[in-house]
């Protein structure tokens, strides 16, 4: 390590840079279109094959898509271990969408709850049944979504017509040939009990006919619904590895369901102070790792990140692991304390690293290292002299998410003007591209010189870059605070991105 | 074109209804499945209705999970055992669903089915049906399949059976964690339909696979099977091959784990034997009982009874009575609470000397405790203590806590008390109460909340048949009847639920002279509430009343509330007139 030093810009080890092209648009806008509020998408998420995608928004509907590109159907359990080899970008289409969450009203506390969707998390898949969690601020509900095929019915032993008199339930999906009743339409007594039956039975009765048409219709039910056990907002969901638990994260509380008892849940962490005054600390953001069942990392407006060992107790309220980076107190101002607050957090694939988005910048943690992240990246630096401005219009309050690569080797997350910024982790990468969602991507990329002075130690393997030199004004384009990019996800296993400017999906790929 | 004979529409119907739009009649459907299975015959259900549903199982989950439970008990339906194999290819495929409760019931309905099979259908269609479950693609079959192997296993050949073996094996190891749940919690089924040498094998090593999987839930489920293996093993490979993995568990990392050992660990103790017991176990308990974690000592601690009733006496004073003093002022009050509902148990196994001498400290502390909930326990098991130390002792202790209890703030406190209070008074006898417990029955009949009243409404009514109506004449009735002037209305109508629930009890004589004047005279209440309840009361007292009494006293005066201005006063009254008819003509 002693020998690398600026030359390391050149490590073979790191994987040239992604040219990103358009691939699809959802939603799209036309020119002077008025987005309506309840069509912006709030929520986006990859399953773990990356064959579905959904998107949740603020009108609480959840939107699915279907990658079409997918070899047809495999081994399915080749797809459980989800290793398939794809040639081409994946391309995705519109499959389903129902409505998730209701307004609802809280007459006890008086609070509207919105039906927003603040989360969407994909479940284990069971044969060709697709399970997913969706919450909004307060209700977690598990949704299966199933592909049925449109049956007829005929070969009735009965005309419904006939049968109707006395039989409200006549099925209207009936067709083709029907038995007719002689005396249709009449009374009938309900067969008593002494009924005899012949021993061959009777041979007049007949079952139903069932004719399995060619389409299909996709179904979406609401299994469960896991309410009444968060007094704030929530803010996550997370399932944990072993397929039968998750968590549910509000600002004070994080709860531990399993996902067949809708009925019970229990607390696990409670950062309440017995006075509310005392409170100085909210959770932000709270994620299962992806491999070990009883580890648990949340993030909290203070910008520290602490990792939890289910196994130790009951109720966590000693982190095993805190991760904090102690800021030099010269630079400290009165928004310090405000941009820290950590909006996302993801663990990578390996389970080794964790992710953190701030106002700022964009963090990668090595859990083996809590003193810094391994990482830092400027993800919109030339707004710092603007903070004034963005806590006047409350936008230094957004929280925009980040995502991982599949492979771990970039992270990427989003900024204002619809801009997106997707950066390379490994050391001595220097990718640092600033991506537009829009049909064409490339349109922002400036090529500045992404390394800015390093920090001094070089020993260490902490990187700063990618600050981007506030030039970026002069190709003419102003800040827009109100088309922010919040929500994206990165493919779990190819280099492509889905993200949400407003109420359209963008999706590219590299 | 099918003719239906007017006896068969109804049947015709629930047979259409299978395939109804509406949910609601396809369930009921499939709930009478054996009568349409009885009205089509024994052969044609076995080809046409049994086919039927196997093609039709994409239907809503609660009708499948209907489907599952009926076809269970379908053997009679398709012609006896000899055919019982024709049901398990609809089982099967619900076997392989997303919703747990309809494969569970699947699996249930398919063991119930293979019981009964002969030796040769079990070869020639149970086991392939479970080797196809488990190779199935998905998770959803392969969690099924294992809770099938011990219907399987004993009538399989010798081949057959070392392939059944090692396919468990491979389900211990699948890639799923629902799956190895699956084994793991049925291994112990499986394993007492293994003969002894495979047992020590292979049955064996699968186990220890699971002691160390990476997953907490299904470490979790090895401990369960723990003591299951430990029953099927012999004493000595018990403590040669359980004993050392229980120990370790009850020392795992994860509080889950131990809090399942601490569930777990008194039924190991019979199967490894006394000395082990000794040396192992005893050590290992201790630990738990005195674990960092709650929620283990809880669980621990709800043992304790149990564990001591297999040591006998010495053991647990010499270990285990040390740790139960620490617990009973233990952190935390769920921790107490578990102790003080199961304390009581240990004195009949401590004896009467060790009982006085090291419990009843304990038990005392108990019962001062600051909680509700851990006096409530100690409480609601005093008949089992009063053997042991007598009723003198108990008396001096017990009152001032359940004084205290009786005017607890939370009114759930007091009601449970009260539902105690008939079972104190037969233990500790009429004198005693009157003593200290008549004032407290009285002063709940004032309470503000509604169902404390009515409790204590209640409660005179157990008192009185405990003891008695000569003692109800005394002790309950003047105090009773004192309270029909109170201001409030609310309180003037608990005092009439009293008296319609008493007077059954004191019989004809008490009733007509104490009483019914009472009732009358609130007939004139100046709230309707009243009123109509003095109706309701007097409909109530008809049956019981002499003849003369009720066309004397009580008519008279329900007639007069027939005709109240307030229109439920006078719906009630004429309720209860046409109830006194009734009665009237039937006698």
């Amino acid at each position: 390590m002693n020998g690398k030093g600026p030359e390391d810009a050149r490590d073979p080890a790191a994987p040239p840079a992604l040219e990103w092209k358009f691939a699809q648009v959802f939603g799209e806008r036309t020119a002077g279109e008025e987005v309506q509020e309840v069509d912006i998408i709030s929520a986006i998420e990859f399953d773990k094959s990356g064959d579905h995608l959904a998107t949740g928004d603020r009108g609480g509907r959840v939107v699915l898509f279907e990658r079409t590109d997918v070899r047809a159907h495999g081994c399915r359990r080749d797809l459980e271990r989800l290793d398939y080899p794809v040639s081409r970008h994946p391309e995705f289409r519109y499959q389903t969408e129902f409505q998730s969450h209701e307004p609802e009203f809280d007459y006890l506390k008086s609070l509207e709850i919105e039906e927003k969707i603040n989360k969407i998390r994909w479940c284990q898949t069971a044969n060709s049944a697709l399970f997913l969690l969706s919450t909004n601020d307060k209700t977690i509900k598990f949704w299966k979504v199933q592909e049925k095929k449109v049956k007829r019915i005929s070969e009735m032993n009965l005309d419904p017509s006939q049968a109707g008199g006395n039989d409200s339930s006549a099925s209207s999906s009936t067709a083709g040939p029907r038995a007719c009743l002689p005396n249709g339409g009449c009374s009938y007594n309900y067969m008593c009990n002494d009924f005899s039956f012949p021993p061959g039975g009777f041979p007049s009765l007949r079952l139903p006919v069932v004719v399995a048409g060619q389409e299909t219709s996709l179904v979406a039910k609401c299994r469960r619904i896991y309410a009444h056990a968060h007094d704030y907002h929530i803010n996550s969901i997370s399932n944990n590895s072993d397929g039968e638990t998750f968590i549910s994260a509000d600002d004070l509380r994080i709860n531990l369901w399993n996902l067949e008892i809708s009925n019970q849940s229990f607390n696990i962490v409670d950062v309440k102070p017995a006075n509310m005054e005392d409170l100085t600390e909210v959770i932000t953001s709270a994620e299962f790792h992806p491999t070990h069942c009883n580890t648990l990392a949340y993030s909290s407006s203070k910008g520290s990140i602490r990792l939890l060992d289910l196994r130790q107790s009951a109720l966590c309220d000693n982190h095993s692991q805190l991760f904090e980076e102690h800021e030099a107190s010269s630079s400290r101002s009165f928004f310090t304390e405000i941009i820290a607050s950590i909006s996302d957090i993801k663990f990578g694939k390996d389970g080794r690293h964790i992710l953190s988005r701030d106002y700022m910048t964009l963090k990668l943690w090595d859990i083996n290292m809590d003193s810094r992240p391994v990482a830092t990246f400027q993800v919109h630096e030339y707004l710092r002299p603007k903070l004034c401005d963005l806590y006047e219009n409350d936008s230094i309050f957004d929280k925009f998410e980040c995502c991982l690569s599949g492979d771990g080797l970039r992270v990427a997350t989003g900024s204002y003007s619809n801009l997106f910024r997707v950066f390379g982790c490994v050391a001595g990468s220097t990718e640092a591209m600033t991506l537009e969602a829009s049909k064409n991507p490339m349109r922002r990329q400036v090529q500045s010189p992404a390394r800015t002075a390093r920090s001094l130690s070089s020993l260490t393997r902490v990187v700063r870059r990618g600050a981007e030199s506030p030039g970026i004004d002069a190709n003419g384009n102003s800040y827009d605070f109100t088309t922010k990019l919040l929500h994206l996800a990165w493919h779990p296993t190819e280099n492509s991105i889905a993200c949400a400017a407003a109420n359209s999906l963008y999706m590219y790929y590299a | 074109m099918a003719m239906i004979d007017e006896p068969l529409y109804p049947i015709a119907i629930l047979i259409d209804e299978l395939k109804n739009e509406d949910i609601q009649l396809r369930l009921n459907s499939i709930r009478r499945l054996s009568t349409i299975a009885r009205a089509l015959g024994e052969e044609r259900t076995r080809k046409e209705l049994i086919p039927f549903l196997s093609e039709n199982n994409d239907d809503d989950d609660e009708v499948l999970l209907a489907m599952a439970e009926e076809l269970g008990v379908f053997i009679p339906y398709v012609g006896g055992v000899e055919y019982a194999h024709v049901l398990l290819p609809p089982l099967e495929t619900l076997c392989t669903v997303e919703e747990t409760c309809v494969r569970d019931k699947a699996v249930e309905s398919l063991c119930r089915i293979g019981v009964q099979m002969k030796e040769n259908y079990l070869v020639d269609w149970f086991v392939p049906l479970v080797k196809r479950l488990a190779a199935g693609e998905w998770f959803t079959a392969r969690v099924s399949s294992c809770g099938l192997f011990h219907i399987a296993y004993p009538s399989a050949p010798d081949q057959l059976k070392a392939e059944l073996r090692s396919i468990y094996s491979q389900l211990c190891q699948d890639d799923m964690p629902m799956v190895r749940r699956a084994a793991a919690s049925n291994l112990g089924k499986f394993a007492a339909t293994v003969e002894q040498s495979y047992l020590k094998a292979e049955i064996m090593s699968i186990f220890d696979d699971l002691t160390q999987d990476d997953q907490d839930s299904v470490r979790l489920l090895a401990v369960e099977s723990c003591a299951a293996l430990g029953k099927l093993l012999e004493p000595l490979d018990c403590v040669a091959h359980i004993l050392p993995v229980i120990v370790n568990f009850s020392q795992d990392k994860s509080w889950r784990v131990r809090y399942m050992v601490a569930n777990q660990l008194y039924e190991l103790c019979e199967a490894v034997g006394p000395e082990p017991t000794r040396v192992d176990l005893v050590p290992a308990y201790v630990r738990l009982l005195r674990d960092n974690e709650a929620e283990v000592r809880i669980a621990a601690a709800g043992k304790v009874t149990k564990f001591c009733r297999i040591l006998g006496p010495q053991l647990p004073i010499q270990h285990i009575l040390p740790c139960v003093k620490e617990l009973s002022s233990d952190s935390s009050q769920h921790v107490r609470s578990a102790l003080a509902s199961v304390i009581m148990g240990m004195a009949p196994v401590l004896g009467k000397d060790a009982t006085i001498d090291q419990l009843l400290p304990i038990f005392l502390s108990l019962l001062k405790d600051e909680f509700p909930d851990v006096r409530l326990n100690i409480i609601s098991k005093l008949d089992q203590v009063n053997q042991v130390i007598g009723i003198d002792l108990l008396s001096q202790s017990l009152l001032p806590a359940i004084v205290e209890l009786a005017e607890d703030r939370h009114w759930r406190v007091r009601l449970a008390i009260i539902e105690y209070i008939p079972l104190l008074a037969s233990q500790l006898g009429v004198g005693f109460f009157d003593d200290k417990l008549g004032t407290l029955c009285m002063q709940w009949l004032e309470d503000k909340v509604f169902s404390i009243r009515d409790a204590a409404a209640n409660n005179l009514k157990r008192l009185a048949e405990e003891f008695g109506p000569e003692w109800a004449m005394q002790h309950i009735i003047p105090q009773v009847l004192d309270k029909i002037s109170n201001p409030h209305y609310l309180y003037r109508m608990t005092i009439l639920q009293a008296i319609s629930l008493l007077a059954p009890v004191l019989g004809v004589d008490i009733t007509c002279q104490k009483l019914l004047p009472v009732v009358i005279a609130s007939s004139k209440d100046r709230v309707p509430n009243i009123k109509f309840n003095v109706a309701k009361v007097l409909q109530s007292l008809v049956p019981i009343l002499d003849q003369s009494v009720v066309e004397n006293t009580i008519r008279p005066c329900l007639i007069e509330l027939s005709e109240d201005p307030d229109v439920d006063v006078r719906y009630f009254a004429n309720q209860a007139l046409q109830a006194s008819d009734q009665v009237m003509m039937s006698s």
